[in-house]
């Protein structure tokens, strides 16, 4: 069957995609709680102040949890699931826990959705924990890149949090991915 | 700012292109594209882990009154009550049960309540033009709400959207996240409008197009569209299907 078209998320998104603590997947003041933050820009290195980030993630035992509750928190529920919208800065974050390793010897990352006015369709990436260099090292996607694309997908540690740039376009470009059977769909 | 004449000239060179089922990420007639889109190709890459499973939604999130967009206020909306329903299928034809659909949409002159919409066309203080509900156990989504309005946008002189409901679809894979737009049949605006047009495959982009149906128009109440939502195929083996915890 032929995949339906995207379509751009548009401008007006925060009206229907906007929910309350939606990107809190933790409350912030959560004793493990992480902080997953960094700036959308586009290819002048403008910030994009209309995007969407969504993160999918497993919880730091590496369970992929499959529980409801992402759109009406409360506050005891890791759903693994959350959604943020840049600020007039480009500025998204989210409150969360660090994924886990969901198989040995493999290191934890989001996966992560972009979406935004502008942006004709969704793109798809990961925000890999930056710890495990040997994990890294091994893994089959980032050792298919070069060095200096590998890092775009590398997350970085400052203070409390984790800091993930999403660079649409230009120099430092973030690797966005395509899966098997979307590429299907195209052919 | 580019005429509408200039920006018909440029869809049409645009068509020329073979392009795939999928939109131009990379479509110079929308201009706001430019900048926003990746040069590098995509990377090809086998899902694993959390991208072989898709967040879980259910009635904690969704209040079954959701799903009608034209009793969320006091009074009831104005413009031209419709029922839009179809089935989310995967790539393989498999119902999408349970999962979460999101709609959002200017009212019916053509207005968002969003701060950032300046058209000069009324608010309805009965109508906020959100919606979510859950695929029932066939994938079947239903919505009642109003016909939306065409509206105006500055990509270039003259610009007009045809009308149009946004819709946020998961499947049951992370890679089968899809957001889009539903258009309504025979919109005298297609032709015209770089977003729609960015999907150089005519057929591709028809399936944007809901269908008019006269079974689901129901008596002195709406008329009904039919628009089927299929997403990619899925990538997991019947080794994953299990519980993945």
């Amino acid at each position: 069957m032929s995949a339906v078209p995207g379509q751009t998320v548009g401008p007006f998104f925060h009206l229907g995609l906007a929910c309350p603590q939606m990107n809190e997947l933790v409350p912030p003041a959560h004793p493990r709680a992480v902080r997953l933050h960094g700036r959308v820009t586009d290819g002048a290195g403008a910030p994009v102040p209309d995007a969407v980030i969504e993160i999918w993630q497993a919880d730091p035992r590496g369970h992929i949890v499959r529980r409801p509750g992402s759109l009406r928190r409360d506050g005891w529920t890791f759903t693994g699931w959350g959604r943020a919208a840049t600020d007039p800065d480009g500025l998204y974050s989210f409150a969360t826990l660090e994924p886990g390793s969901t198989v040995e010897g493999r290191p934890g990352f989001f996966a992560v959705t972009v979406l935004a006015r502008g942006l004709l369709d969704r793109l798809f990436t990961r925000a890999y924990l930056p710890d495990d260099a040997e994990a890294l090292a091994a893994d089959p996607l980032l050792a298919a890149l070069e060095p200096d694309r590998r890092a775009t997908l590398i997350t970085r540690r400052a203070g409390h949090g984790l800091v993930f740039d999403i660079r649409l376009q230009g120099a430092d470009e973030t690797v966005f991915l395509a899966y098997p059977r979307l590429r299907d769909a195209w052919t | 700012m580019n005429t509408q004449a200039e920006i018909d000239q440029e869809i049409e060179a645009a068509a020329q292109q073979p392009g795939g089922p999928q939109p131009r990420i990379d479509y110079a007639p929308y201009r706001s594209s430019v900048l926003r889109h990746p040069k590098q190709p995509l990377h090809l890459v086998d899902p694993e882990s959390v991208e072989l499973w898709a967040p879980a939604f259910g009635h904690r999130d969704v209040a079954d009154d959701e799903a009608d967009l034209t009793i969320q206020h006091a009074g009831t909306p104005l413009g031209e009550r419709i029922v839009v329903t179809g089935r989310v299928l995967d790539g393989d034809g498999r119902p999408v049960a349970g999962q979460l659909v999101e709609v959002w949409q200017a009212n019916a002159a053509g207005r968002y309540r969003h701060q950032r919409d300046q058209h000069p066309a009324p608010h309805d203080p009965n109508f906020t033009g959100v919606g979510r509900c859950l695929t029932g156990p066939d994938g079947t989504y239903r919505f009642q709400t109003i016909k939306p309005g065409p509206y105006p946008w500055r990509n270039h002189l003259n610009a007009w959207r045809p009308a149009h409901i946004h819709f946020s679809v998961f499947g049951t894979e992370f890679t089968q996240r899809l957001v889009t737009q539903m258009y309504f049949p025979g919109d005298p605006l297609f032709r015209y409008d770089p977003i729609y047009q960015s999907i150089t495959d005519p057929k591709a982009r028809e399936l944007l197009v809901a269908q008019y149906d006269h079974d689901l128009t129901t008596p002195e109440w709406n008329t009904g569209y039919r628009w089927d939502v299929v997403l990619t195929g899925t990538h997991r083996t019947p080794l994953d299907t299990g519980d993945p915890s």
